[in-house]
């Protein structure tokens, strides 16, 4: 412990933090403090800059601009190595763990010394866990233990390194409904013995639940900070998703037809072996947008991927135009269907980044005519197709030979967008497709979405970010834990009642729209 | 990309010669006559360069047996298992099929069988990868053994020449042997049939669906989905490919050069194949240029242990350090700023070329 004054020093303290990456900013000037022995929540939609602010804390990244404070002194902070060494310790979302090891190597893995005691740690980490109100077996492996106790241990590893300010990056996303509760008791018992903890979070109940302060972030600013006792869910959520937001009335009216895309009763296993979808019912009528908004995790990626055919469905059905797509594969579904979707990461699944651009113009194409024939590949073909799109699209690039990979965000998700579309489906399920690009790149991909529409398509329009969704989509709905939990048209949709929603108050809105 | 790594390989190449060289001054002697006997003897001699096109066969498909499942981002290190294999498969057919039937029906038949074999054997490690998940490194290599063995027992109990000393099989009939195609040579047509295989892989890697979705499958197996590909039958598809290229290799050793299945007569062509496909940057075509050389250094081998006394073994050193340094080449990433910044000549033009550059380095 350091010098006290009369007022003791925050135990951080980040002045005009900055950090960008390329053209992007994350963070902007970003002032925080924390005090000593607080739970400190960080409030943010996806996207905020919540993620990189801590990560810069934590040594992962270097700041551009501005400067950390430990306890009123200066410091750089390089490696996670020297953040521990200043107290500071970080859960992250996904953990850090060897899965065949017990629990007691997990956490001493890396430690100095050369005597390994290992029945001597087992007993320290037993102990330690009991100081804190739970008992854990040192000697289990830990693929063995539930994902509440993995995170229990990877607190452990932090605390048994004597860090006394612990980061939570979205520590509940991961856990069940049933763990959560005890996960809340963890945190008082850290509080209560005196140290600090820093919870990343968007979720607004845990905020009012947990946090003595909250600090609030939107598009890599600091917008607020408040004591949680002098708020309320509803001014938090205001503040998250930004004060009023301006529908854009050039989006007019669609000529709305019949029910093209139709999911009853839907629910899908995620890749955890947890219901991710469970009991979602939707319908998608031909020239309009149906906005799903929802926190992140909420069962959206599942979802989409079902639609597609990349994730197989354990209930309920989804229709295209009355024909149910069960047992049809995705291929089908794209051409048969007419099924046109824009995966959630665009990197990852979207694109094959280590290819060309005029091959991914064609990637779900590619093994049927005109880019190929008998099996041949007639690659003019797909030159051709891919210049027209490129012209028609405004992808910016040196040539169509180019990997994917060198371009930006932006112009990646131009290349999906335009395959997807100059398909000409009758569904389109859009999944984040603002997220991350910048504001021309998001004005551009609504007005081809909205450009869609206006040609008869039915579209799934699945993000987080709330601003865009309610820019294009004709009606809202909210999904939270896998299920609708309510439904608007736009014109009643208003970003506080949605973030109420999003957090899983079900019960102030019903659905609205017949 | 691709010259890139053409150009790794042959530093490598460089660099182990020079390495080799010290080398070859510690056991004593001049590196230039030991290269110089090593080469001519390997390549500019009529009976030395027959010998080298002897192990450039099999030397070749081993290669092509990684090459392929590779190309889908898989590892196929059983290659010396589905050579056996292979082996076995193609002398069966050679001893068992009637002979009442035309040698030039049988004979397609035996080859067939070989790769079919081989195909199998790979296609064990291709299963429990596409619906268990389970490493195929592991997998195939470990199966080389069981198949080594497997060999040896079916030799012993089944196939072996009464009388013989050690294991090894009957005499394969006289009218199924492969054909020798350089006069007072092994040389048989089992080479000639290895370089068609490489250059029609070849062919289908860059011209065909298939070879694209292999292509696709190897970089991104969730954008090979995405795209509609069956992942999981295009890795059984690519181990097949792999495990017949193997199985031909084992075959032709048989009907080609030794007339016999011997127990244990692969000298680990299964594993060189692995140092063919990396030297070659995975092109089945330059595959052929890689055995070739490899194989030379095999054979000329003795030529230089003749002219300048270092012993044979000196080749399994330069082999040694080609492996280290083709290993070291691939420590250096490619970097994309690098070579990306002159596209191909006749690409075609930008859409916006000059905002183009700007937004791509962004």
């Amino acid at each position: 412990m350091s010098g006290r004054a009369d007022r003791p020093a925050p135990r951080l303290a980040l002045e005009g933090i900055t950090k960008r990456f390329g053209g992007f900013t994350a963070n902007d000037a970003v002032d925080l403090s924390v005090e000593e022995g607080s739970v400190h929540a960080i409030l943010g939609e996806n996207g905020a800059g919540k993620s990189t602010l801590m990560n810069i804390i934590y040594g992962l990244y270097q700041p551009d601009g501005g400067r950390i404070r430990v306890r009123g002194e200066t410091v750089r902070i390089n490696t996670p190595r020297q953040a521990l060494a200043l107290g500071i310790g970080m859960v992250h979302q996904h953990f850090k763990q060897v899965p065949t090891m017990t629990v007691t190597e997990n956490v001493i893995l890396g430690l100095p010394g050369a005597r390994l005691d290992l029945a001597g740690h087992g007993a320290r980490i037993r102990a330690l866990a009991e100081t804190l109100g739970f008992e854990i077996d040192p000697h289990e492996q830990l693929w063995h233990l539930p994902v509440g106790a993995q995170q229990r241990v990877e607190i452990l590893k932090l605390l048994y390194r004597e860090a006394d300010l612990l980061i939570f990056d979205e520590p509940t996303s991961v856990l069940t409904p049933s763990e959560v509760g005890p996960f809340f008791e963890l945190l008082r018992k850290l509080k209560q013995s005196g140290r600090t903890v820093v919870l990343i979070t968007h979720k607004l109940d845990e905020v009012m639940g947990m946090a003595d302060r909250v600090s609030v972030m939107r598009h890599g600013r600091k917008v607020a900070d408040v004591e949680t006792c002098e708020t309320d869910q509803r001014a938090l959520a205001r503040l998250m998703v930004g004060r009023d937001i301006v529908v854009d009335i050039s989006a007019g009216e669609g000529h709305v037809g019949e029910t093209v895309l139709e999911l009853r009763d839907l629910q899908v296993i995620g890749a955890r072996g947890v219901t991710a979808v469970d009991g979602l019912s939707l319908a998608v009528r031909a020239g309009e947008i149906v906005g799903l908004a929802g926190v992140d995790g909420n069962g959206q990626r599942e979802l989409a991927e079902a639609i597609a055919g990349l994730c197989p469905v354990r209930g309920g059905s989804i229709a295209i135009r009355g024909t149910s797509l069960d047992g049809v594969s995705p291929d089908r579904r794209r051409r048969r269907f007419r099924l046109g979707y824009v995966p959630e990461d665009r990197q990852r699944t979207g694109l094959d980044l280590d290819s060309s651009i005029a091959f991914n113009m064609a990637l779900r194409s590619y093994r049927h005519p005109p880019f190929s024939r008998l099996g041949w590949m007639r690659f003019g073909a797909i030159a051709a197709h891919a210049e027209r799109l490129a012209r028609r699209y405004d992808v910016r690039m040196r040539s169509l030979s180019q990997r994917v990979r060198d371009l930006s965000g932006g112009n990646q998700q131009k290349i999906i967008l335009a395959r997807e579309i100059d398909a000409d489906p009758d569904v389109l399920v859009v999944s984040q497709p603002t997220k991350g690009l910048d504001v021309g790149a998001i004005e551009f991909v609504q007005k081809t979405l909205l450009a869609a529409r206006e040609r008869g398509c039915a579209i799934l329009y699945i993000s987080t970010e709330l601003e865009d969704l309610l820019q294009v989509a004709d009606r809202v709905a909210v999904v939270f834990r896998g299920r609708i939990v309510g439904e608007m048209p736009r014109g009643a949709a208003q970003a506080e009642r949605l973030g109420l929603m999003m957090a899983g108050h079900a019960g102030t809105v019903q659905g609205e729209a017949a | 990309m691709r010259l890139v790594f053409l150009f790794k390989g042959v530093w490598a190449v460089l660099a182990a010669l020079v390495v080799g060289a010290f080398l070859v001054v510690l056991a004593g002697a001049d590196p230039l006559a030991a290269y110089g006997a090593l080469f001519s003897g390997a390549f500019f001699d009529y009976y030395g360069l027959a010998s080298t096109l002897v192990r450039m066969s099999p030397l070749l498909l081993a290669g092509l047996a990684v090459i392929v499942p590779l190309r889908a981002g898989l590892f196929n290190i059983g290659g010396e298992g589905q050579i056996y294999i292979g082996a076995l498969a193609g002398t069966v057919a050679a001893l068992y099929l009637p002979e009442a039937l035309p040698a030039a029906l049988r004979l397609p038949l035996i080859v067939l069988s070989g790769a079919l074999g081989g195909a199998l054997w790979a296609l064990i490690p291709a299963l429990l990868k596409a619906y268990r998940g389970i490493n195929e490194i592991i997998t195939s290599l470990l199966l080389s053994y069981v198949a080594i063995y497997l060999v040896g027992a079916v030799i012993h109990v089944w196939l072996m020449e009464p009388g013989a000393p050690y294991p090894y099989s009957r005499e394969v009939p006289y009218d199924v042997l492969l054909p020798v195609f350089l006069p007072r040579t092994e040389a048989h047509a089992g080479i000639l049939i290895a370089l068609t295989c490489a250059v029609v892989l070849g062919i289908v890697l860059r011209r065909t669906t298939l070879g694209q979705s292999i292509t696709v499958v190897g970089h991104n197996p969730a954008a090979a989905s995405y795209a509609g590909i069956n992942v999981k039958r295009l890795i059984l598809t690519s181990f097949a490919i792999g495990g017949a290229m193997a199985g031909l290799a084992g075959t032709f050793e048989v009907i080609g050069l030794k007339y016999r299945l011997f127990d244990h007569f692969s000298p680990g062509y299964g594993l060189q194949g692995i140092i063919v496909a990396f030297l070659a940057s995975l092109s089945p075509l330059l595959a052929i240029v890689a055995a070739f050389f490899l194989a030379g250094l095999q054979a000329g081998a003795g030529a230089m242990q003749r002219a300048v006394g270092v012993d044979t073994t000196m080749v399994e050193a330069l082999q040694g350090l080609i492996v280290l340094f083709v290993a070291v080449g691939l420590a250096f990433r490619y970097r994309p700023g690098r070579t990306a910044g002159k596209p191909p000549a006749g690409a075609p033009a930008a859409a916006v070329p000059e905002t183009a550059a700007k937004s791509a380095e962004g």
